[in-house]
């Protein structure tokens, strides 16, 4: 039986310690899971996993009761998650106190404790089991569903559950056209955003003539408000690995690249972690699993450029170059990295790959016709359950947001959505019926992108939404385009005023103009996309554009030049609260004496609004 | 040799030629501002716009950078370049109107209205100068510094450069410090003067006073007329 030291040279030996692995899994199937990812570290999850471990220690249950520090589970919101295995009783917003009652109650005794339990907010109906509650229900986790029982820095896990299966059979009973023949009948599409068909971006890599090829993961996520690529890296590091080296397999890549940003310390030790132990298997290095094949993953490390997830702009980073895009042809499967043909696929592209050939027909079957399979969502914003989601695309976005986010936060009223980060559009109500698909969403001025949804409700200005995009995309732009660097300035420019109440009706038409000039002029995918913004916003919510410019009001009561706060004579009743929290000095009144705003001094920060129990502050 | 249509015409043109390339060759003329013959391209001025492939499913590409290929279908002039060539035009006058490069070529588009707010950038980043100095002065003594909206051109760390050798070739080739134009004032953007073939001065006289240097007009103490680009002084 060989032990996890020794190197695996065949397939046979692989299947051989899956099993192992897998008796020694089932045997001891208790264990205690606490969510690590990000969301649930910033509620402290980091600290509730170490009291279990030393509270199990303490109590001599450290032997029949395993623990993990898992990945992301999904539902961000309820940090931190404990999910107590194999029964998988969900428990949310656990803190370091709850901990011994876990362990006394649940893990002992088997008994719930019900004020951990999820509630949901509408129905006020609490679930005990993860399988049950709403928010799972709709899912389909494909890539993330493995979480749970994955701890990422164990490649044991990830074999136990049946992991390398499918790099073991596309290298020794596939050929690399088998392999793109599969990967294209899967129809799977390149997560990243474009959408383009992962199998025919292979092929034609596959095509190129060159003594060196090179695979390049792209791990370079920066849409404001989008954490999936990131998540797969610290979660399950080893699906990806996997995907890389089937893709390095298929195109004839010896050599594969995780370009990762630097705003990414955890996932880039994740993932040297996971290299680390797959080169000690011999997963990586020469001739895995005796099949002839040599693959070799490094690390790149980005410098901090949003605009280097463009594949050009990534590979001039690469190669010690600024961050620009350059035009396109030639291709990179023509000229890439060093000159030699490259590919370069998405983290949650890669993912895909072993599971379309662990299991091809069930991935057949989920999704669309023309996109198949599952997408990662980040669900944020106004919504209940803020977090990360994996749908079968296809599905609405009215069921991502309200049977699954659990609609939105505070009973306010749902008013836009954002997706496809700050290149995509905002939808409005009407058109929360689309499905998720990439040619539906294009087709409505948005666009599926990298999978960030930012859930908007009616105290969101759409006008201050474009307004935050442009800026982040004119500190993004690498500005070599003119078109790009200076229509972004100028469209900012025009924003700026309109919410500043000086837009002139002129504006509107000056802004749509720009943006098409804007779209059609730009080099490359940033550029070309960074109007959207605009334009979206302008297509459906042009009354408020309106509002500002010729009402000089901001109907959600956003821009402050725009706002003005003043008391209610009739309510006040002079309790003095507002004057005391107003940082500005600007409220003055005797005390039992209605009270008065400056509006000369007053910063329009709405403290006085929010202290006053009385509804006197009026915002309009 | 690769078959191509240029604005309807068939044209053959060696691998490796760039659109910008083609149409010069074949005599058709596209403006440009970051583009030497003698200079690698860049694509950064976008004013080389052409629209590529079948009308339905076209898109704007720079000329200067874009290869021919087999079949390609090439419309230096249509509607969608040159609305976008326009505006970008109207972009530039906006952030530098004191180039006579940029106010010829306003003239030239009939750009006559500026819809942006009046800035003094000078440097359009083109980034000529960067190549000069590179390529065929071999110095390196400049770079791009930054990006986005904070991209400009200076030496490495702003410090003064021991590469430089003070050649002025990056001088020469910039096409906003290179013939300051002395025309529009502050407030007015567009000169609209040099290169148009109404001269400004008819407003006043019966007959065009500028085709001397410097302007009779001016010099006789007129009132400088609105567009006229020879200036005094002070004026």
């Amino acid at each position: 039986m060989p032990s996890l030291q020794s190197r695996i040279n065949t397939a046979a030996d692989l299947f051989r310690l899956q099993e192992t692995l897998q008796q020694r899994a089932s045997s001891n199937n208790r264990y205690i899971a606490v969510c690590g990812d990000t969301g649930c570290s910033a509620w402290g999850s980091k600290s509730v996993k170490d009291v279990f471990r030393d509270c199990l220690e303490q109590k001599g249950l450290a032997g029949q009761v395993g623990m993990k520090f898992t990945g992301c589970l999904g539902l961000c919101e309820s940090g931190p998650v404990v999910i107590i295995c194999p029964e998988q009783i969900f428990y949310q917003k656990v803190q370091e106190e709850d901990v011994e009652e876990i362990i006394d109650k649940t893990v002992t005794r088997g008994e719930i404790i019900p004020r951990l339990l999820y509630q949901d907010v509408l129905s006020g109906e609490t679930y005990t089991y993860m399988n049950e509650i709403p928010f799972y229900q709709k899912q389909k986790r494909l890539l993330m569903g493995n979480n749970l029982k994955i701890d990422p820095n164990s490649i044991e896990d990830y074999l136990a559950l049946g992991g390398y299966s499918a790099t073991a059979r596309a290298l020794t009973e596939m050929t690399p056209l088998e392999i793109i023949d599969e990967v294209k009948f899967s129809k799977l599409r390149g997560r990243g955003g474009a959408g383009f068909s992962a199998g025919d971006k292979w092929k034609e890599c596959y095509d190129a003539v060159s003594d060196r090829k090179y695979i390049i993961c792209n791990a370079d996520e920066g849409d404001p408000g989008a954490f999936m690529d990131r998540s797969l890296l610290e979660g399950n590091p080893h699906s990806v690995l996997e995907g890389l080296i089937i893709g390095g397999f298929a195109v004839g890549a010896r050599e594969g690249m995780i370009y990762v940003r630097a705003e990414y310390p955890t996932a880039v030790v994740k993932i040297k972690h996971a290299l680390h132990q797959a080169e000690e298997l011999g997963l990586l290095g020469e001739n895995i699993f005796g099949s002839g094949f040599d693959f070799q993953v490094s690390i790149s490390i980005g410098a901090g450029a949003f605009v280097s997830g463009e594949t050009s702009a990534l590979i001039a980073s690469i190669e010690g170059r600024a961050g620009e895009p350059r035009q396109k042809p030639p291709r990179l499967a023509q000229r890439g990295l060093w000159g030699r043909p490259t590919v370069v696929n998405n983290v949650e592209s890669l993912a895909n790959i072993p599971v379309i050939l662990r299991e091809g027909e069930e991935y057949r079957r989920t999704g669309t016709d023309k996109s198949r399979g599952t997408k990662i969502f980040s669900l944020v914003g106004k919504v209940v359950n803020t977090g990360l989601v994996e749908v079968p695309l296809g599905i609405t976005i009215r069921e991502i947001i309200e049977d699954i986010g659990g609609g939105i936060k505070g009973g306010r009223s749902f008013k836009a959505v954002q997706t496809g980060g700050p290149s995509g559009g905002c939808l409005p109500e009407h058109l929360l019926d689309t499905p998720t698909d990439f040619e539906e969403l294009n087709a409505v001025g948005s666009m599926m992108g990298s999978g960030g949804m930012i859930v908007m409700d009616d105290e969101t200005c759409m006008v201050d939404v474009a307004r935050y995009f442009l800026r982040f995309l004119q500190d993004e732009s690498c500005g070599k385009c003119f078109s790009c660097r200076e229509g972004i300035n100028r469209l900012l420019e025009i924003i700026d005023d309109i919410v500043h109440g000086l837009g002139t009706p002129g504006h509107i038409d000056l802004l749509r103009e720009l943006s098409v000039v804007v779209k059609d002029s730009t080099l490359c995918g940033l550029g070309q996309t960074s109007a959207n913004p605009v334009l979206s916003t302008l297509q459906y919510f042009e009354e408020e554009y309106r509002a500002h410019i010729k009402d000089k009001k901001c109907p959600a009561g956003v821009c402050k030049a725009l706002i003005h706060f003043s008391i209610d004579l009739e309510k006040c009743t002079g309790c003095g609260v507002c004057k005391k929290k107003c940082p500005e000095e600007a409220i003055s009144g005797e005390k039992k004496e209605i009270h008065e705003i400056d509006p000369e001094r007053c910063s329009k920060c709405g403290i006085c609004l929010d202290t006053c129990t009385f509804d006197a502050v009026l915002k309009c | 040799m690769l078959e191509m249509t240029l604005n309807g015409l068939e044209i053959q043109v060696e691998p490796g030629t760039t659109l910008l390339e083609a149409a010069n060759f074949y005599g058709i003329e596209i403006p440009t501002l970051c583009y030497d013959a003698g200079l690698s391209p860049i694509g950064a001025c976008r004013l080389c716009l052409v629209e590529i492939g079948s009308p339905d499913r076209s898109r704007l590409v720079s000329a200067c950078t874009f290869p021919a290929q087999k079949g390609l279908e090439i419309r230096t002039h249509s509607k969608r370049v040159i609305n976008a060539r326009k505006l970008l035009i109207e972009m530039y006058l906006a952030t530098c109107p004191s180039s006579k490069t940029i106010q010829d070529l306003a003239s030239k588009h009939h750009v006559t209205r500026v819809r942006f707010k009046q800035k003094h950038d000078d440097c359009i980043l083109c980034g000529l100068c960067v190549r000069i100095c590179e390529e065929q002065m071999q110095a390196k003594a400049i770079e791009f510094i930054g990006r986005g909206h904070e991209l400009r051109i200076s030496t490495f760390f702003d410090k003064k450069s021991e590469d430089c050798r003070h050649c002025g070739a990056c001088m020469y080739i910039c096409p906003v410090c290179q013939a300051r134009c002395q025309g529009p004032q502050e407030k007015d953007a567009v000169c609209n003067a040099c290169l148009n073939l109404e001269p400004p001065c008819l407003e006043e006289f019966e007959d065009a006073m500028c085709y001397m240097d410097p302007c009779v007009a001016c010099e006789q103490g007129h009132e400088p007329r609105k567009g006229c680009s020879q200036r005094k002084e002070g004026s």
